[in-house]
This record gives structure tokens, C-alpha cells and sequence, in this order.
């Protein structure tokens, strides 16, 4: 592919999934690092644990997100030496927001989805799109993968309109294990399909007692 | 008899090379509440005494977190030294997000220092009122510093600074040779006795000190009251039991950074 001379950015691909339960939050993205054809890495992490109860996945281009992680592993530092307390997720899904929109002219070329507990012990997803634009989801797939792994997850996960009245929960009564089952399901057939999603997945399950990190190996075609 | 001529302003040199404003300076942090800082080759421990106004209102915070391998123990004008808090709180920030690495102690008390003279030699500023006890770990090991009004820094063994800090300092002078080698237990309990000299006949309980600690394996962290208690109780048994004490304060030094403020019932304290 031809490319500009001030083409600045690049796709590393990759898919980023994440699930919102009653008392936990589910987050995975696959960790193969590709650039058009080839692939750079097997092994590389797209989650960033930003606090406590709050972990970020992102796909896109990999110099635009590790800048995005680091930008706000800083800003929840300051946020921690000056209040004393750890960031909440939906003060870290507005802070996220803040800070992508800041770049609205120049963005950061990642897609983004925020999991988490929110200040009540419920599970949290927060999507966004390259710009800021963010919406509190039970579940949301990003990515390369995205369109192939959305609708399986529509159809599992029955979400609730958000247009009705009274506003119903988005998340899921599945438990914790059938959750992560149907993560692992989803991107056994992303990965047959997405030349760019593969290798390895992440699995982040966020909960009460803390965050606990599982692997699982996929297809590496 | 000449003092007040050259006094006024912080960019006048008294006729014997002095200058004044800065000295008062220092005065100001000799008659703050006391704050000690002593360290071991892996362990640095900070101290502070807690003074209030008065019973009705909540003691003013004297120790804070730079960064998980930086902490500061301030004695003077408590404002000004919140304010350089968040100062090293920011240069810590910045140094990490560029080099991904902890920033060494010896820069970040430059940096201080440099700060500080910059309002030695401006006619439009004034010296800060404050003097920090820098306790940090870096590759190099445990580290204390004592940055001063003037823009000086030392390195230090144990130091105290504030008002009695004398007694203090007495104390820490006998004992300091030994300090290399010291257990972060050990530690612990000689700042609790440096304090317990500055209060002069004073009872010593937690709700009157604060002390913090960082070392190997242990981020910059304010112990909390409980513990500190144990530690004061076991001083006046003078039977020790360390085990005992070392297992208690295991899993709060364990715990990330929240301070023992936090957790306990006192008010809120003052921070930014």
C-alpha cells in the first residue's frame, strides 16, 4: 500500500472485548501486534490496569495507545495525591473521554473500552470511539474484530433497549465463568475469520476480592 | 544594632555578607512543630510531631507522599510546604512519564533546592518558610536529605528539624553510627524515641506523632496509628518483641499507598 509521506499513523489491529456482570467486569483483547501483513509480535498486552477497580483495553495504533495509557496512569496518580483515594470507573470513563477529546484535531488512534466496578459493586463497560464519544454499555467489543464479534454478543447477551423506560441495567446475570466461557468463545471465532486477531488471549476479570489476569492460546494463522 | 538597615528586602546584603530574610527564613522552620528523619542502607523512616492549634481544631499535616519511593516531612510554614509537596509531587510525575523510571532522590532535592534559591534572589519573593526532610530509596539505596530555606541541601545519617529538635538531634547523634545496619523495626522505634525527646516530658501516644516509611520492597507509606501504638507500647515495656510488632506492621506496609490518616477516625486532614 502506498503510503503519504505524512501518513502518521499505523493499525496494529487486535480486538478488545469486555463484559459487564452484577459483581464482576470482564475484560479481553487478543495480544498478536501486526502491522498490514505481518505479524511484529505474538505477546503483546492492549489492557492497561489504571487503578484498582479499573482496567483499559484499547486497539488501534500501538504508539497512540501506549502514549493514552501512560497519559492517564499519570493523571491517576495526581488524582490519588490529591484526594487521597483511588479513581472510580466512571470518573476514569470521564477523564478518558476528556482526554481524547483534547486531542480532537490530532487523535489518538484508539479504540477504547473501559471495564470496571462502578462506586457500587456493579460491573461497569464504558465504550468509546476515537474522539471521546462514550456511552455506559453491559458489554462492547472494539477493534479490528468488532463487527464480528458484536452481534454474537447481542444475541447471547439479549441487552435491553436504551430507549426504554424506566432505563433497565445493561449488565448481564450470567455468572463470572460463563462470562469469561463466552469471551473465550467469541474470540476463538474472531480468530478465524480476522487475519489481524490471534496468537493469545487476555483475560482481566475485575471483582471484589481484586483483578485477576488468565491467558488462553489461539489460532496463530 | 545594624539588622534592621539590611533586613527589608531579600535582595540586600548586610555588610557582613548575610542575608537576613533568608535567615529568618530558617527561623521560621526552627519554630515549627518537630519532624525527624532517620535511615538504614535499605529503609528511610520520617517522623512528625502532631501540633494543633487548639483542642478544637485537627492537627496540620506534616508528611507526604512524593511517590511510591519519595516521601517529605516538613517543619515551618506548613502552606508553603504543602505547596513544595505538590511541587516534587509534579517533577516526580514528569520524570517517571519520560524515563519510566523512578526518579533518583539526589535529583529531585536539586531541583528543590533550586527552587528554593530562585526566591533568595528575586526582590519580589520571599523565601520559603518551610524546611523539608527528603526520605527516599533509589538504586543507590536508602537516602535522607534535609533541604533548607537558603536552597541548601545535605545528605544525612538522622536528622531533626522544628522546635526541640536539639533534644532530638542529642539523641540521634549517640545512636546514628549504627544506623546502616539497622532492622526497619529498629528504625522505627529510634524515630519514636527522637520524637519522644522533642516532647519534653510529654506523654507519647500515636494521636500525637505521625511516622512514615519507605525502603526495599516497601512503597512510601504513613503507618497507622494502631501499629504505631504497639511500637510505643513495646518502648515503655522495654522488652521489645519485634516478631510481634513485624508481623503486625507486615500487612500495612503491604497495603498500597492510602495514609493511615484515611483509616483512622481523626478529622480529614488539611491536603490539597
Amino acid at each position: 500500500m502506498a503510503l503519504r509521506g505524512d501518513w502518521m499513523y499505523e493499525n496494529n489491529g487486535g480486538t478488545c472485548v469486555a463484559i459487564a456482570g452484577i459483581d464482576y467486569c470482564v475484560v479481553a483483547a487478543d495480544t498478536r501486534l501486526s502491522v498490514g501483513y505481518n505479524i511484529l509480535t505474538r505477546d503483546h498486552s492492549k489492557i492497561c490496569s489504571l487503578a484498582d477497580k479499573v482496567v483499559l483495553a484499547s486497539s488501534g495504533f500501538q504508539g497512540d495507545i501506549r502514549a493514552l495509557h501512560k497519559n492517564l496512569a499519570a493523571r491517576h496518580l495526581l488524582y490519588q495525591h490529591q484526594h487521597n483515594k483511588q479513581m472510580s470507573c466512571p470518573a476514569m470513563g470521564q477523564l478518558l473521554s476528556n482526554t481524547l477529546y483534547y486531542k480532537r484535531f490530532f487523535p489518538y488512534y484508539a479504540f477504547n473500552v473501559l471495564g470496571g466496578l462502578d462506586n457500587e459493586g456493579k460491573g461497569c463497560v464504558f465504550t468509546y470511539d476515537a474522539v471521546g464519544s462514550y456511552e455506559r454499555v453491559g458489554y462492547s467489543a472494539q477493534g479490528s474484530g468488532s463487527s464480528l464479534i458484536m452481534p454474537v454478543l447481542d444475541n447471547q447477551l439479549k441487552s435491553p433497549s436504551p430507549l426504554l423506560l424506566p432505563a433497565r441495567d445493561a449488565v448481564t446475570p450470567l455468572s463470572e465463568t460463563e462470562a469469561v466461557d463466552l469471551v473465550k468463545d467469541v474470540f476463538a471465532s474472531a480468530t478465524e475469520r480476522d487475519i489481524y486477531t490471534g496468537d493469545k488471549l487476555e483475560i482481566v476479570v475485575i471483582n471484589a476480592s481484586g483483578i485477576k489476569r488468565e491467558y488462553l492460546e489461539l489460532r496463530k494463522d | 544594632m545594624f539588622r534592621n538597615q539590611y533586613d527589608t528586602d531579600v535582595t540586600t546584603w548586610s555588610p557582613a555578607g548575610r542575608l537576613f530574610q533568608v535567615e529568618y527564613a530558617m527561623e521560621a522552620v526552627k519554630q515549627g512543630s518537630a519532624a525527624v528523619g532517620l535511615r538504614s542502607k535499605t529503609h528511610a523512616v520520617l517522623g512528625a510531631v502532631n501540633k494543633a492549634a487548639s483542642d478544637l481544631a485537627s492537627h496540620q499535616r506534616k508528611l507526604f507522599r512524593a511517590d511510591q519511593h519519595v516521601g517529605v516531612a516538613i517543619a515551618g510554614l506548613t502552606a508553603d510546604g504543602r505547596v513544595l509537596s505538590r511541587f516534587l509531587r509534579n517533577e516526580c510525575i514528569n520524570h517517571s512519564f519520560v524515563y519510566e523510571s523512578p526518579l533518583p532522590v539526589s535529583r529531585l532535592v536539586v531541583q528543590l533546592a533550586d527552587k528554593a534559591q530562585v526566591c533568595t534572589q528575586r526582590s519580589w519573593k520571599r523565601p520559603f518558610g518551610v524546611g523539608l526532610l527528603v526520605a527516599g530509596l533509589d538504586e543507590t539505596g536508602a537516602h535522607l536529605y534535609y533541604n533548607c530555606p537558603s536552597g541548601n541541601y545535605f545528605e544525612y545519617q538522622a536528622f531533626a528539624i522544628g522546635s526541640r529538635s536539639q533534644a532530638a538531634k542529642t539523641f540521634l547523634e549517640r545512636r546514628f553510627q549504627e544506623y546502616d545496619t539497622y532492622s526497619r523495626e529498629d528504625l522505627i522505634k529510634d524515630a519514636l524515641f527522637a520524637i519522644k525527646e522533642t516532647l519534653q516530658g510529654e506523654k507519647l501516644t500515636a494521636q500525637l506523632c505521625t511516622v512514615a516509611i519507605v525502603g526495599e520492597g516497601e512503597a512510601f507509606h504513613i503507618i497507622d496509628q494502631q501499629t504505631i501504638q504497639e511500637y510505643i507500647d513495646a518502648m515503655e515495656l522495654s522488652t521489645g518483641g519485634p516478631d510481634e510488632e513485624a508481623d503486625a506492621a507486615a500487612p500495612p506496609s503491604a497495603e498500597a499507598q492510602e495514609g493511615g490518616e484515611g483509616a483512622s477516625s481523626e478529622p480529614a486532614p488539611m491536603d490539597i
